[in-house]
């Protein structure tokens, strides 16, 4: 069997970077895209968010006001728990099948095309929480008022676990004990989410408005957004050396 | 006499000059504990409230002082070692955390000692004993992501990276931790008083530079320890006395 | 025009290989041989870009390149020894996604006529997973053709081909060489390239720069 002889492609001429949204754009679209043809694993870390909100009143009690006390904190925690099991394959299966190589020696930036991977990985895990976690607070007696600033908090807080994941997911690549390494790492610095949060919803129900710590969370975000792609992109490439 | 930096960078040429100045810097430290504890326990009078139980922040207030600005140098060396790429740099951010890591513990041991007679409790979730706990943690994760790591110097870069983000984290950590801590009304640490005793603030800053002593030469001997061992197949390594009389014993 | 001086690498503490140098214009070819372990796959990483060499330096058209420059990445394309493939996606997104990652559009026509050449058009659609490795390295030479980069650097480009895929091979690197490009590969198979092009480098033993 003979192949036909390859076509003459145009001239050679190096190929100038197209701008940070087109790398964003192409990292975001193909993880989608992987995603959605791997269904079934998102369902099952969804699963995973509800079992272990569920867990708590089982273990502890069902007592109206302790869980409702108890509600914002747990369903927070859970939330990182969820994350923390998806995250280290944020990198590991691009790095297994060498195309991490490749998103590496792309002419896009490292970090915008680390950015787009984030965000399809905040729209795939931190989104359903964010939308579930409301239904599942009812289940800790909380009323109205307390879910609505549960959602916002969870709305802002999931992108920054994404993002301060991702770079514990890039330091970590390819090591031994990767997943509880990348926990350990993280969760230092997702306490500052953790309690402006939670707290948004004990300062509502303290009568003391919200605003305040939801929009210290708005700030983390903000610096989120701008720092982490650097970082992850600077610790993509040391994992790669 | 002249120093030349730059001559001073490359492992071969600090590690002779760390090693005279470890006696200085651990003569320094012992003399200056001596005269901190001194201060301490003898000169400084009872307080009001607290009793004697008090004096333990002579060794609680230095280990924590140490134990930030510990974790700055070593954010310190890390940049370096991510942005010149030098050997040494990495090795110091490397020396830097066990020690800075036993600062934290120290400061949150004597925390909890004082926190017993004084709160009734061993553990409050005040602000400045949990962003002290998180820095633990932090200095933790350093250290086991080091291990975790195979070859130096992705491991020197990898930790720079984490010991960069953390530094900026912390005050973040710790102004969250207090935000919430005056939102629960919880056991708020009082030092002593609002104005504090001459010789109370002289025994402690005179303690704080004992433990700043002391660290300088423990990170000073752990550095050579670890040039030694990274530097292993350097020619100036295998010409050190020490090295040379076992040599053939490891091969 | 790429050229190399004093290069050296290291794994861990031992010394892999060092004083490694050549240049290599437009048109011409290098060919790293070498026995398992001496740093073939470490040294065309770093002409590719993704390590830095523990000595010595790599320059692209004069200009002296660091791991992950821009101007190199511009003119790169790197084929490792993984194919760089996504399992769950169809041989035609592979390679769809493969191109516009490296900047270059993708026009339809392009892919079709690429798929045409290495023989895949009847596979197009199929997941990755059902493809054989010869098939999976065919994608790889596809993308080769599609995205027209200056520096082509392959790394055992010939593993897992048949016949008629390193014939292939060999007829893309020809073209390639022929319009001004420039190749280098570690591989032991002989490309069938004409002496005057090629140039061997091979590890193991001193080599004059």
């Amino acid at each position: 069997m003979s192949a036909p002889a390859p076509s003459t492609a145009t001239a050679l001429a190096p190929v100038p970077s197209d701008g940070v949204l087109a790398g964003v754009r192409w990292a975001l679209a193909r993880d989608l895209k992987l995603a959605f043809r791997s269904r079934a694993e998102l369902g099952v870390q969804l699963l995973f968010y509800v079992i272990v909100v569920t867990l708590f009143p089982l273990a502890t009690t069902p007592e109206r006001n302790l869980l409702s006390t108890m509600g914002p904190g747990v369903l927070w925690v859970a939330a990182l728990l969820a994350s923390l099991l998806s995250l280290p394959r944020l990198f590991a299966t691009d790095h297994a099948d060498g195309t991490l190589e490749q998103i590496a020696l792309s002419p896009y930036a490292l970090e915008a095309l680390v950015s787009g991977k984030i965000a399809a990985h905040w729209l795939t895990t931190g989104l359903p929480v964010v939308l579930l976690a409301p239904m599942l607070g009812l289940q800790y007696y909380m009323d109205g008022e307390s879910l609505t600033v549960l959602a916002a908090g969870l709305l802002m807080g999931t992108p920054i676990l994404s993002l301060l994941g991702a770079i514990g997911a890039a330091l970590t690549l390819g090591l031994k004990g990767g997943g509880g390494l990348l926990a350990l790492l993280i969760l230092p610095l997702y306490v500052p989410v953790l309690i402006f949060g939670a707290g948004a919803v004990d300062a509502v129900r303290a009568g003391l408005g919200a605003t305040a710590n939801l929009s210290l969370l708005g700030a983390g975000f903000a610096l989120a957004v701008v720092g982490a792609p650097f970082a992850a992109a600077a610790a993509v490439r040391i994992a790669l050396d | 006499m002249s120093l030349n930096w730059f001559k001073l960078s490359s492992p071969a040429s600090f590690y002779p000059v760390a090693g005279t100045l470890i006696p200085w810097f651990a003569w320094g430290a012992a003399i200056l504990t001596a005269i901190g504890l001194w201060l301490g326990f003898a000169v400084a009078p009872t307080d009001f409230q607290q009793g004697e139980v008090y004096r333990i922040i002579f060794i609680h207030v230095p280990s924590a002082w140490l134990s930030m600005f510990l974790y700055v140098v070593m954010a310190f060396w890390g940049a370096l070692a991510l942005g010149f790429g030098t050997r040494l740099s990495g090795m110091m951010a490397q020396a830097i955390a066990p020690t800075g890591a036993l600062m934290t513990f120290i400061a949150l041991w004597t925390g909890a000692l004082w926190g017993r007679p004084t709160w009734g409790t061993y553990w409050a979730w005040d602000a400045r004993m949990t962003s002290e706990l998180i820095l633990l943690f932090l200095y933790l994760g350093i250290i086991a992501l080091r291990q975790a790591i195979g070859d130096p110097r992705r491991a020197d870069r990898a930790c720079a990276v984490l010991s960069i983000v953390g530094v900026v984290n912390i005050p973040i950590i710790y102004f969250s931790v207090k935000w919430w801590n005056t939102l629960h009304q919880g056991a708020s640490v009082k030092l002593t008083g609002t104005s504090m005793e001459t010789t109370m603030l002289t025994g402690m800053l005179v303690m704080s530079f004992a433990f700043w002593f002391y660290s300088i030469a423990v990170v000073l001997a752990r550095l050579r320890a670890i040039v030694l061992e990274r530097e292993r197949d350097a020619a100036w390594v295998r010409a050190l006395p020490a090295v040379r009389a076992h040599a053939g014993v490891l091969r | 025009m790429l050229e190399a001086q004093n290069l050296a690498a290291r794994r861990g503490f031992a010394e892999l290989f060092k004083d490694v140098g050549f240049r290599v214009k437009s048109g011409g070819a290098l060919v790293v041989t070498g026995p398992n372990g001496t740093g073939k796959t470490t040294l065309l990483r770093m002409l590719a870009g993704l390590s830095a060499p523990a000595a010595g330096e790599i320059r692209w058209n004069g200009r002296r390149i660091e791991p992950f420059s821009a101007e190199l990445r511009a003119v790169v394309a790197y084929a490792g020894h993984l194919p760089a493939l996504k399992d769950e996606l169809t041989a035609e997104e592979n390679l769809v996604s493969l191109v516009e990652l490296s900047g270059t559009s993708a026009p339809r026509a392009d892919i079709d006529r690429a798929l045409d050449s290495v023989a895949l058009s009847h596979r197009r659609s199929l997941p990755s997973r059902v493809l054989s490795a010869g098939q999976r390295r065919r994608i790889g030479l596809a993308r080769l053709l599609v995205s027209r980069r200056p520096l082509w650097i392959l790394d055992e480009p010939v593993t897992a081909l048949d016949a008629a895929g390193a014939a292939l091979l060999a007829r893309l690197v020809h073209d390639h060489l022929d319009r001004g490009g420039i190749v280098v590969a570690a591989t032991h198979q002989s490309l069938g390239l004409e002496p005057s092009r090629v140039q061997s480098l091979v590890l193991g033993e001193t080599v004059p720069a």
